[in-house]
């Protein structure tokens, strides 16, 4: 290379703000063609406001953008395309009906007859050693394939530069390699990648350079190549880390929740059937359940905690007794909490003050109902004791859930489950989309529960999170639960392995197929 | 039964038929948008005032076809003003709009009950409709032919049109539809006001087509078959056809209960006759909604307003 | 400048409360002038519709009268729309729980007692339950969309009524005419202020009201019809019956529908005709929502809306106004409301526009 080429991108100054937050404060850096460039930080740091206005889908309050070294302005997600921006969405922007054709064709601003779509897809796909069948409707499509469909129509536009939105929090282990492979044959040929991510190991192998956002700002910009883990994440976090303290001496007691060939139907067209799943979890356990979104850990969450109610009472046990058959309040009588994945709307409801939705959970355990009517005096009462125990920022106990922040609802919710005692309680996803000071907070929590002597279920599709936390751990896929494994025995490469299980090239979510190592 | 009264039925049906088949495209291509319009008999009434005024004014039943394809267009933007723009319950937004079709096209009619008017000549040649097969093909008002042509369109604008398919991509994801930078609210726009123009249609063939009186509320209630019509064809517009004759015919029946007295129909006092088609709506959307395959037709946003997160 | 909505962190209670005021206000004001505009007396029609009958003291009774059945029904459409369940047929379990309360009397007809009208009543009520259960019970069996099943079913009970009311329950000394013979002394609903038609439906309406109020408010049935409505998932997640739900709303709400219809048949109507059906279940839908659906709120829009139907007939005679007018009136309140609801969540805001960011015009990479 004899001159410098000029910067594929370059953001100078970028400000955003919303009410109430500065999303982004004069946040500035640079890409060059054929440069891997991670976006760091924690959900909320801004990196996803940050890319939405460099695709056009917001406009900047303040800063500029430059493409080759020319200001320019995005209007709108068409102008990006047009420019050669193409950017794969962390939340797939799929429609789940239409066929793959279609999807790709609703992507792309040129009118391409079908016919001659197809062969650009057949032949972009045959470039970077993609497969997948143009006339499937997406809904029988796996995860992994989706987001090949949101490669494969970036791909077509011949970007210069692609932007990929947290891309591998839905994939396994192998999927994310095969992805790595292909981002790295388009670098090579001078594509310049935006990779926004807080996996830091992810960072470290496939980017070169990494900018790090902290609540909205630029903290620093380095090669991941050079740093270490810790040293990245203190910098993505601020503070030192705080580790979860898990006392090693812990007295595991008998067992508490027994689920003995547990099997649901699957509900509707997209549902996954649930079979045979089997563990048992003792006092004082932390058992983990990993798994790609979509194998049946919304199911399973759903037959524990009675929102399905299946056939054979004795599928579940519940210290001795048999709960297959009780109703989701016979249950949580019983002692058994659950905090589902979905905080709007499935834990909580957003329009109602937190006061009530303590009632909607601890109504019967807690003593907020008397003949028929509702005792608002108690639940306040014990609201405020959530809020002040888990140091939720909230107004007070009258504040409505919508109004509290993702990780503060979080809190709010462990809190009203963990301060009714539970026995046994059953978390799924616990710190999705949770900023790391309530993410620690919560973990913490968990533990303590634990030690206290309830048994603890946590789904969760976050490694690193189910390593930290779990004594035993099994992989859900396919609606089918893996063999617990000791937390000490347990590989990567074996988790990843399991996770992918029938997940492979192509497979059908109904296949039965053994693993099969790729 | 003679070979002339089986085609006196066929006549007859095919032009009961007509009013909510034209609703029920119309409704269909908005809640392929994702927009439910629970509007549809109040428009079918303004689109039915507006015709019947316009052939009272003009003599013109061309011309009373467009007016009250924009009457019930211009109907329909309060709707999408209210529901789009304003992210109001569609819903109750919906049952409000027939409330105020109810009371607008009784208010305008005031002047012209107990009129008649004079509409459509046929279009074939009276030669063409002499013999009894004949008539069943070529007997008919233009609007008859205009809604077999507008099923047509309305398959291929959805199946093999890139506007078709991204009003039904905007109908399934919102948000998908958005962010890759379609207009939601745009193409919603345009397909509530093709439903209003439907409707409006639907509405004008009651006095174009049916009979050449106004009456108050003629529709009948029309506007709420034609929308469990679309649940009925599972938002297929060919299924659609052949639903809305099925609930024509089931429609005839206390005509000739009414007509001849001594027929089969006496088995029933015409009163059960006339309840029939209502009955059988619910009978049918139990059938169907019972099925699975029903819902998973149904396009995914349907009824759910459009917020966007920014 | 321009006018930009702003999500508020809280919903505003004020615009919650203050919202169904302004609406009826701009009804009033855009009503004035629509009807000028299409040649009428606008102002006149305004006062004649929602004032005179305020002002006209012996027109009080009338509104009364008109209110009852419409808060009765409105009560209960209320508790169905805040679970998100949506009985659009009220006007045909009104019909049918007249019906209901009809048969018996016809039975009861040679009986005297002071047992003979609250039966009617309970039968009223049942009648309406029944006719609520068809949708409930579709819905829950077949899940069939109750807003069509229960509309469906209103044409079904007019035309069940018209065959029994000019064939076998037609009163045989009634020179053909198609109604019911009057009912009894024992049928008929006792007057409460003496020298007008004010019975003692129109008390308990009031006391049914102030009841469901409690209910909702103070009750785990309330909270349960609220969350259902509002959260679906985090009902069933709390232990709620999505169906066990509609089963209650739709027995609830048909049942006072048709309470509210024996109330008339016992009370003004004196007996069933061809009349009888008067739209005040679709009216009430109207009431529900600009009562912002709180059973004390519908009393009060109840009382609104009985007054656009007696202002309605003052103003066909005193104006000429056709009486459409007022259902045109109070479909404009109503969407008015609907329109006015996005002040509850976000606020208006004058912002500057603000500069473009970059100065160099887009430029298009060919």
């Amino acid at each position: 290379m004899v001159v410098n080429p000029p910067l594929r991108l370059e953001v100078v100054g970028i400000t955003k703000r919303f009410p109430g937050v500065l999303a982004n404060d004069h946040v500035s850096f640079a890409v060059k063609p054929g440069e891997i460039h991670a976006l760091l930080g924690e959900n909320g740091a801004g990196k996803s406001t940050l890319v939405k206005m460099i695709y056009g889908i917001m406009q900047p309050d303040e800063g500029e953008i430059r493409w080759n070294g020319q200001p320019i302005v995005v209007a709108n997600p068409r102008a990006a395309r047009k420019l050669g921006i193409g950017m794969v969405f962390q939340h797939f922007s799929l429609f789940e009906a239409l066929t793959v054709l279609e999807n790709i064709a609703l992507g792309m601003d040129a009118k391409i007859p079908q016919r001659q779509l197809e062969a650009k897809i057949r032949e972009v796909m045959a470039t970077y050693g993609l497969t997948l069948d143009p006339h499937r409707i997406v809904s029988t499509l796996s995860v992994g394939e989706r987001q090949r469909i949101e490669i494969v129509r970036a791909l077509l536009l011949n970007p210069r530069l692609l932007i990929m939105d947290e891309p591998t929090s839905v994939l396994t282990p192998q999927e994310v390699e095969q992805l790595f492979d292909v981002l790295r044959l388009l670098a090579k040929q001078g594509c310049a990648i935006l990779y926004i991510s807080h996996k830091l190991h992810e960072i470290k192998a496939l980017c070169e350079t990494a900018t790090i956002l902290r609540g909205g700002r630029v903290v620093d910009t380095c090669d991941p190549r050079q740093e270490t883990s810790r040293s990245m994440a203190e910098k993505m976090i601020g503070a030192g880390l705080k580790d979860v303290t898990k006392p090693a001496s812990r007295t595991i007691g008998r067992e508490k929740l027994v689920v003995n060939r547990l099997s649901v139907p699957a509900a509707g067209h997209f549902g996954v059937a649930l079979r045979d799943i089997t563990f048992n979890v003792r006092a004082g356990e932390i058992f983990g359940i990993a798994g790609v979104a979509g194998n049946g850990q919304n199911e399973l969450l759903l037959a524990l905690d009675g929102e399905e109610i299946g056939d054979d009472a004795g599928a579940i046990t519940l210290d001795g007794e048999r709960i297959g058959r009780c109703s989701a309040k016979e249950r949580r009588l019983r002692g058994l909490s659950t905090v589902p994945e979905e905080r709007n709307g499935h834990a909580a409801v957003p329009e109602f003050s937190l006061s009530d939705n303590s009632i909607l959970t601890g109504r019967d355990r807690l003593g907020m109902v008397f003949s028929g009517l509702i005792k608002p005096g108690v639940a306040h009462e014990y609201t405020g004791k959530v809020i002040s125990t888990f140091a939720v920022k909230a107004t007070g106990a009258a504040a409505t859930a919508g109004s509290l922040s993702g990780g503060n609802l979080q809190k709010y919710i462990m809190g009203r489950e963990i301060l009714q005692n539970p026995k046994v309680l059953v978390v799924s996803q616990p710190t999705w989309g949770v900023d790391a000071g309530a993410a620690a907070a919560i973990h913490q929590a968990i533990v303590d529960l634990a030690v206290a002597g309830s048994a603890i279920v946590v789904i969760s599709q976050d490694l690193d999170e189910l390593l930290a936390l779990s004594d035993t751990l099994a992989v859900i896929n396919g609606g089918r639960l893996s063999k617990p494994m000791n937390i000490a025995d347990v590989t990567i490469e074996e988790l990843g392995l399991l996770m992918g299980g029938i997940h492979g090239e192509a497979g059908h979510p109904a296949d039965k197929e053994p693993v099969h190592a790729a | 039964m003679s070979i002339d009264f089986i085609i006196a039925v066929i006549i007859t049906v095919v032009g009961a038929s007509t009013p909510i088949l034209f609703a029920g495209l119309g409704e269909l291509v908005t809640e392929k948008a994702g927009v439910l319009n629970l509007g549809v008999e109040g428009m079918m009434l303004i689109g039915a005032i507006a015709a019947f005024a316009t052939v009272d004014l003009t003599g013109n039943p061309w011309l009373a076809v467009v007016v009250a394809a924009a009457a019930g267009a211009a109907a329909s933007m309060i709707f999408a003003v209210l529901t789009l723009s304003l992210s109001a319950n569609q819903v109750a937004t919906g049952l409000a709009l027939t409330i105020f079709g109810g009371g607008l096209s009784t208010l305008i009619g005031q002047g012209f009950t107990g009129r008649a008017i004079h509409t459509f000549d046929t279009i074939f040649p009276d030669a063409l409709a002499k013999d009894p097969i004949g008539r069943v093909f070529f007997s008919y008002s233009p609007l008859v032919y205009f809604s077999f042509i507008m099923v047509a369109l309305v398959a291929w604008f959805l199946r093999g049109t890139r506007a078709g398919l991204i009003l039904r991509a905007v109908g399934e994801n919102d948000l998908s539809a958005h962010s890759i930078g379609y207009s939601v609210i745009g193409v919603r726009y345009a397909a509530v006001a093709f439903g209003g123009a439907m409707a409006g249609i639907g509405g004008a063939t009651f006095p174009l087509v049916l009979t050449p009186l106004w009456a108050e509320g003629l529709t009948g209630g029309r506007g709420w078959i034609a929308i469990a019509l679309v649940v009925f064809a599972g938002w297929r517009p060919v299924w659609l056809l052949a639903g809305a004759y099925f609930f024509g015919l089931l429609g005839t029946f206390e005509l000739y209960a009414k007509a001849s007295g001594a027929s089969w129909t006496s088995v029933l006092p015409s009163e059960a006759w006339a309840a029939l088609p209502y009955l059988a709506t619910v009978v049918v959307l139990a059938i169907i909604s019972a099925s699975k395959r029903a819902g998973g037709n149904a396009p995914a946003c349907l009824g759910k307003p459009f917020l966007p997160t920014t | 400048m321009r006018l930009k909505l702003e999500k508020r962190a809280e919903p505003s209670r004020f615009m919650l409360y203050a919202s169904p005021i302004g609406a009826v206000l701009v009804t009033m004001i855009v009503g004035a002038i629509i009807f000028s505009v299409i040649g009428y007396d606008g102002l006149g029609a305004v006062y004649q519709v929602f004032i005179a009958p305020v002002t006209t003291s012996y027109k009080w009774q009338d509104v009364a009268l008109k209110a009852s059945p419409l808060i009765l029904i409105g009560v209960g459409l209320a508790v169905g729309n805040r679970a998100a369940i949506w009985n659009i047929g009220a006007e045909g379990q009104y019909v049918v729980g007249g019906l209901a309360g009809t048969g018996v009397g016809l039975l009861t007809q040679n009986f005297t007692g002071p047992w003979i009208l609250p039966t009617m009543l309970v039968a009223g009520f049942i009648g309406g339950a029944a006719w609520g259960a068809i949708p409930a019970g579709l819905k829950t069996r077949f899940s069939v969309n109750e807003t069509l099943s229960s509309l469906m079913m209103t044409y079904v009970a007019i035309h069940l009524m018209n065959y029994l009311v000019t064939g076998p329950w037609k009163d045989p000394s009634g020179y053909s005419f198609p109604q019911t013979p009057l009912v009894t002394a024992d049928q008929t609903m006792p007057i409460i202020i003496p020298g007008t038609q004010v019975h003692l439906g129109v008390l308990l309406t009031l006391i049914i009201a102030v009841g469901v109020w409690v209910l909702m408010s103070r009750s785990v049935f309330g909270f349960q019809v609220r969350v259902v409505g509002s959260a679906p998932n985090a009902a069933r997640h709390g232990g709620f019956s999505q169906k066990q739900t509609v089963w209650l709303v739709f027995l609830l709400s048909g049942g006072l529908a048709g309470l509210a219809g024996i109330f008339e048949v016992t009370g003004p109507f004196q007996q069933m005709s061809l009349g009888f059906p008067q739209n005040y279940g679709f009216t009430a839908i109207i009431v529900a929502f600009l009562g912002r659906l709180n059973p004390i709120g519908v009393i009060i829009a109840g009382i609104v809306l009985a007054i656009t139907y007696v202002g309605g007939d003052m103003a066909q005679s005193a104006l000429q106004l056709p009486n459409a007018s007022k259902g045109i009136f109070q479909a404009m309140m109503l969407f008015f409301l609907l329109a006015s609801d996005i002040l509850v969540r976000y606020r208006l805001r004058f912002v500057s526009r603000t500069p473009a960011p970059a100065p160099s015009p887009s430029r298009s990479a060919a």
